[in-house]
């Protein structure tokens, strides 16, 4: 079957080590999930809700299943399990039986001969639909009429923050802002794909890109009534992620049909069925109003924020709570007041993307220190640094920052970049000019800008999540040398994970020859590949594993070898086992039997939010700045971004050619967001599910991003590393659209930035103000205190 | 699904005729992209890309004949000079890629109102020559489109060639996008002038159910060069001028809300562009004079 075994010999911790992947990869060689094959597989296809809420009355599948070549039809009465799953509660229908909450929401499913006779089956269902009215704006879902999306009502949660005495603080100078962010899609190259196979003992393989095998299991096995045992997941070639893979899509209806028909499964999505089958990120509505000092100092903030969760809770309540604990943004501020909700809507299901809520309110917070700096007449940088947070800070909910927390390091950094050389307005290169290829201007209209952006992550799973991972290394003889095998769940999706948990075994063993064992469900968990913390959590079970090893190899030659004195100091050198430094005995000859050891990483434990919003929730944090260089044509609208300068916190540097990548790509998402991404919705239907009109951008629209490492090594983490694939994406929407704003004047509260809003055609985002605050049981998400059972919890 | 793979022209007629229900297919980058999105159907498809006349360029009384078969990367390479306005289309397609396979006869069968051809193709006066098994007929580019995406071929007809009068004058093509490459035009705009014959033409793209002209703007700048003689003297435009120019092109457009762009951003940058484009047409056609 297609797995992913890859041998490495080269890089250590710190080294610039290729990508163990990257050949395959580049070559076509490598196999993705939408490659896989098995004799006799039949083809499955999804009937998706058109609108976004309904009533089903009647579903005829009598035309499908009549069609030659189909070979069963499943509806959600046939799911034989459980017809709920979910990530942090099942509220999701596997397939919907009496409504359609969104758009694209999936009714019947079914197996046929052919890719295509499975399409035009899909075609001949008939569902008999009584649309409802539904909600398809997150303020109206407050509404004491709005339609009740669940039995729960519409509010999924609500974060309430209170720190210092926000109501009676007093400043000198106030600023109030109101900031939107668009619904973004992950845009993962490689659509969802999988493939499920019926096993003897009346289980399922299931081999599937996704983010988090052991999560997918916790939510499949139920569904199809099955003990987890007899559902064994096992990793496909992942095309990306960037969120869109943590929650379920293909993997149930593939094992239903799997089971039913007796045969292999596929399900391969095309561009347009991504964009239905997966969760996107968080559309917002911010308000804030922040009060300094005359010097400068920050002293009171008051935010109001909103999430649009979409029809399912997905892992909205995380998000929101994330997006609520870090709104002040990287800053001590005194007195602070957080209200952050996240409501059912009609509109499809929001969840993880790159950022978990970080970008949305980084976009807010930055705008609003701009203005501020405005307000005082004092320079962006200076605010910043005036009120950075630093290791000792108190967050909002009164946790203190502990580790390493270089902000004010970053921002002179940052700065400190050179900008681009100037450019001579005329004569250039098309290419060189906003607009690029469309050649709009030869040096008309163009206007410069700078704009800066700080912000922060945090890393790992937060509020008492114990996310912890698994790993196995196995040290065996081979006629090459000795070899290491890693066994982990851990998910590579083009990050370059599995590159550096090679370099973990080469640092830690001595040794050259690191494979990876095929990446499944019959080890331990690895959680999920998300949160910036796949290489602190399975780098620091490799880590771990690998000390095992070592230890294990000592006393395979102190038994072996009765030279040893006590308290002498064994190490491992070049193949061999050392003794206070001289060579004692080689590797090989202790590996009769190879040594093979297993070890459960947890990051430090976490506590929840109480009454007030106070509490040590969050593991660590990972900060960035960035400084964006624009040229806007102010005629037209368009933009080009000259330059991207980024500092990074990030630990300690694992892999140079890696972190360069993901610095780059991070920038780009962010970028994105910020000048041209953006799922519109109509109704709560998504009307452009393409990337003919979904545009993400060129390498035409991408500047160089000039990038400086900044290693403060986090204490307690493994090398003291930070993961650092999330926090350049959460301050590049910000640093664009400030620099916009700069070239422009104009307010530009919105993200996407419109060419209409940068002519002025389209004034900025309004609103009538917050609205009022849902009244909530507390601050766990609202289906919990219903008796709703918590996907994720369980597993930890 | 048959699969017909004529090597001739005249085998390419002759296989229309018999198949009319066949989908033609040249560089296959809108044909794909419909067949792949499920849109498309076709029981037959009928492969021009083995026809090696389509991909010919004559020319011929001051006409270039484009075969329809010549791609974009072709266009750009052996067209600068005759074609500007063509090759500047040419140059904003895409990506090198469906520049490399996406043929002029595709961007006309196809009849988008986003096609990047059409503007250029409208300003300079160009003729689609059309072809059955009987007869041939060339049809002006401005009576070819008939509705979003939709066109005077008959379902026995190929289109042969495009004939284009080799430039007498400046042109110019501009795309404005909310990306630098790789979009479909939010709204596109060609001009070309014909300081031979004292005209000027021009072409609106997705900005209207068709391509269009802005026959409005063309006989009011006609109308001024004449009356100025400024055909000859070539002074230096007044801002008044332009601005007129500008605002009928403007006006000329149709435009839509749809999820690229307002109908009133599509009129205020058709605006801008055409104002940019004729100060820089003006420009090139005074050659430096002070
Ligand atoms: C990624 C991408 C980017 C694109 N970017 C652009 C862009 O920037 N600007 C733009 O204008 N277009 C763009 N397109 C659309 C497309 O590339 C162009 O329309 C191209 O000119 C089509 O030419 P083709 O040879 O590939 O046509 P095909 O796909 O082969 O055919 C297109 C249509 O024309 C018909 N046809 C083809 N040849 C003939 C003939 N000789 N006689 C009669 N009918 C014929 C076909 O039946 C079909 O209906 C893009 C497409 C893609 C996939």
């Amino acid at each position: 079957m297609d797995t992913i075994t890859t041998v490495g010999t080269r890089g250590r911790v710190g080294e610039a080590t290729p990508r163990i992947d990257g050949e395959p990869k580049v070559t076509g060689a490598f196999a993705y999930a939408s490659d896989l094959h098995r004799e006799g597989m039949l083809f499955g296809a999804t009937l998706r809700s058109q609108v976004a809420y309904a009533r089903i009355h009647s579903v005829d599948t009598s035309g499908a299943a009549a069609t030659p070549g189909v070979v069963a039809v499943m509806l959600g009465s046939d799911v034989p399990g459980k017809n709920r799953f979910g990530l942090n509660f099942f509220d999701q229908p596997v397939l919907a039986e009496d409504v359609v909450r969104y758009s694209g929401e999936p009714i019947a499913i079914l197996a046929a001969s052919t890719p295509g006779i499975a399409r035009q089956a899909i075609g001949r269902i008939a569902v008999e639909l009584e649309e409802l009215p539904g909600v398809y704006d997150m303020e109206k879902a407050l509404a004491p009429d709005a339609p009740r999306l669940h039995e729960f009502g519409n509010v999924l949660r609500h974060v309430h923050i209170v720190h210092g005495e926000p109501d009676t603080a007093e400043a000198d100078v106030w600023v109030d802002g109101y900031y939107e962010t668009a619904m973004q899609d992950q845009a993962a190259l490689g659509p969802e794909a999988g493939l499920a196979v019926p096993a003897e003992d009346g289980g399922v393989d299931l081999y599937v890109a996704t983010q988090w095998l052991h999560v997918d299991r916790e939510q499949i096995a139920p569904c199809l009534g099955l003990p987890e045992d007899k559902v064994r997941l096992h990793l496909a070639g992942v095309g990306g992620a960037f969120g869109s893979r943590e929650d379920i899509h293909m993997q149930i209806h593939a094992c239903m049909l799997a089971l039913r028909t007796g045969r292999p499964v596929k399900f391969s999505y095309g561009r347009e069925e991504s964009f239905h089958g997966h969760v996107h990120r968080h559309p917002s509505r911010i308000w804030m109003r922040h009060g300094a000092n005359r010097d400068g100092r920050l002293v009171t903030l008051d935010v109001r924020l909103m999430f649009d969760g979409g029809a399912y809770a997905s892992s909205s309540p995380a998000v929101v709570g994330n997006a609520a604990s870090m709104a002040a943004g990287p800053y001590e501020i005194p007195n602070v007041r957080i209200e952050g909700t996240v409501v059912y809507t009609n509109n499809p299901p929001c969840g993880a993307m790159r950022g978990f809520g970080a970008p949305q309110v980084c976009f807010a917070h930055e705008a609003q220190m701009d203005k501020l700096a405005r307000a005082l007449s004092l320079d962006p940088v200076e605010l910043r640094l005036r009120n950075a947070v630093s290791t000792g800070s108190v967050l909002p909910t009164g946790q203190v920052v502990t580790g390493a927390a270089p902000v004010r390091e970053l921002i002179e950094r940052c700065v400190a970049i050179p900008l681009p050389e100037p450019e001579p307005d005329r004569g250039r290169d098309l290419m060189h000019y906003p607009g690029g290829a469309g050649n709009v201007t030869h040096g008309e209209g163009i206007r410069r800008g700078v704009g800066l952006a700080v912000g922060y992550k945090n890393v790992a799973f937060s509020e008492g999540f114990d996310d912890s991972a698994t790993a196995r290394v196995t040290l065996a003889r081979t006629p090459d040398g000795p070899e290491a095998e890693i066994h982990t769940a851990a998910v590579e999706m083009g990050q370059g994970l599995y590159t550096f948990l090679t370099q973990v075994v080469r640092t830690e063993l001595e040794i050259d020859r690191v494979e990876l064992h095929a990446i499944d469900t019959l080890i331990g968990g690895a959680g999920s590949t998300s949160a910036s913390r796949q290489s602190t959590m399975a780098g620091g079970a490799v880590q771990m594993a690998c000390a095992a090893v070592r230890e294990a190899l000592y006393g395979r030659a102190r038994a072996r070898t009765a030279s040893v004195p006590p308290g002498a100091e064994l190490a491992l050198g070049d193949g061999w086992v050392t003794c206070d430094g001289a060579p004692l005995v080689e590797l090989g000859d202790l590996l009769d039997e190879p040594v093979s050891c297993e070890a459960v990483y947890h990051h430090r434990p976490t506590g929840n939010l109480d009454e007030n919003g106070q509490g040590d929730i969050h593991v660590s944090f990972a900060f960035a700045a960035e400084r964006a260089v624009v040229e806007v044509d102010e005629d037209l609208g368009l933009v080009r971004v000259l330059q991207v300068a980024a500092a990074i916190d990030v630990g300690r540097v694992l892999n140079p050619l890696g972190l360069t990548g993901q610095i780059e790509g991070a920038t780009a998402q962010g970028l994105g967001l910020g000048l041209m991404e953006e799922v519109q919705l109509r109704d709560g239907v998504i009307s452009n599910p393409s990337f003919t009109d979904y545009l993400i951008p060129t390498i035409l629209d991408m500047p160089p991003v000039v990038s400086v490492a900044v290693e403060d090594p986090e204490p307690g983490a493994p090398y003291g590393l930070k993961g650092i694939g999330e926090s350049p994406t959460i301050v590049a929407t910000a640093a664009v659209v400030a620099a916009l704003r700069d070239a422009t004047g104009r307010e530009l509260n919105r993200a996407p930035v419109t060419p209409d809003e940068l002519v002025g055609l389209r004034g900025p985002a309004t609103t009538s103000g917050p609205p009022p605050i849902p009244e909530v049981p507390g601050q766990k998400s609202v289906p919990f205190y219903f008796g709703m059972s918590s996907g994720q919890q369980k597993i930890m | 699904m048959s699969y017909l793979r004529p090597t001739s022209w005249a085998e390419a007629l002759a296989a229309r005729a018999e198949y009319p229900e066949a989908v033609v297919v040249a560089g296959g980058t809108d044909v794909m992209v419909e067949i792949n999105f499920g849109r498309l159907h076709p029981s037959a498809l009928l492969d021009l890309s083995r026809v090696g006349e389509l991909r010919a360029l004559g020319r011929e009384d001051g006409h270039v004949r484009v075969g329809s078969g010549v791609t974009y990367q072709s266009i750009m390479r052996d067209l600068p000079g005759e074609l500007p306005g063509l090759a500047a289309a040419a140059r904003t397609v895409g990506s090198p890629p469906i520049r490399n396979r996406g043929t002029i006869g595709g961007n006309l069968g196809s009849a988008s109102p986003a096609g990047d051809c059409h503007p250029p193709l409208l300003a300079c006066g160009a003729e689609v020559e059309i072809a059955s098994v009987h007869t041939s007929r060339t049809t002006p580019v401005a009576d070819f489109f008939v509705g979003p995406k939709r066109s005077v071929l008959g379902p026995d007809e190929l289109i042969a060639a495009v004939w284009v009068p080799a430039a007498t004058g400046p042109q110019t093509f501009s795309k404005v996008g909310s990306r630098n490459a790789m979009v479909i035009a939010i709204c596109s705009f060609a001009l070309a002038l014909h300081p031979d014959v004292g005209r000027v033409g021009t072409g609106i793209g997705s900005a209207g159910p068709v391509p269009l002209r802005a026959r409005a703007a063309e006989q009011f700048l006609e109308g001024h060069l004449g009356e100025t003689g400024a055909w000859e003297s070539r002074p230096r435009l007044g801002d008044a001028v332009v601005d007129e120019f500008a605002r009928l092109v403007a006006g000329a457009a149709q435009p839509i809300d749809d999820v690229r762009g307002s109908a009133d951003y599509r009129r205020h940058a058709l605006g801008v562009v055409a104002r940019r484009s004729l100060m820089w047409c003006w420009d090139e056609f005074r050659g430096g004079r002070p």
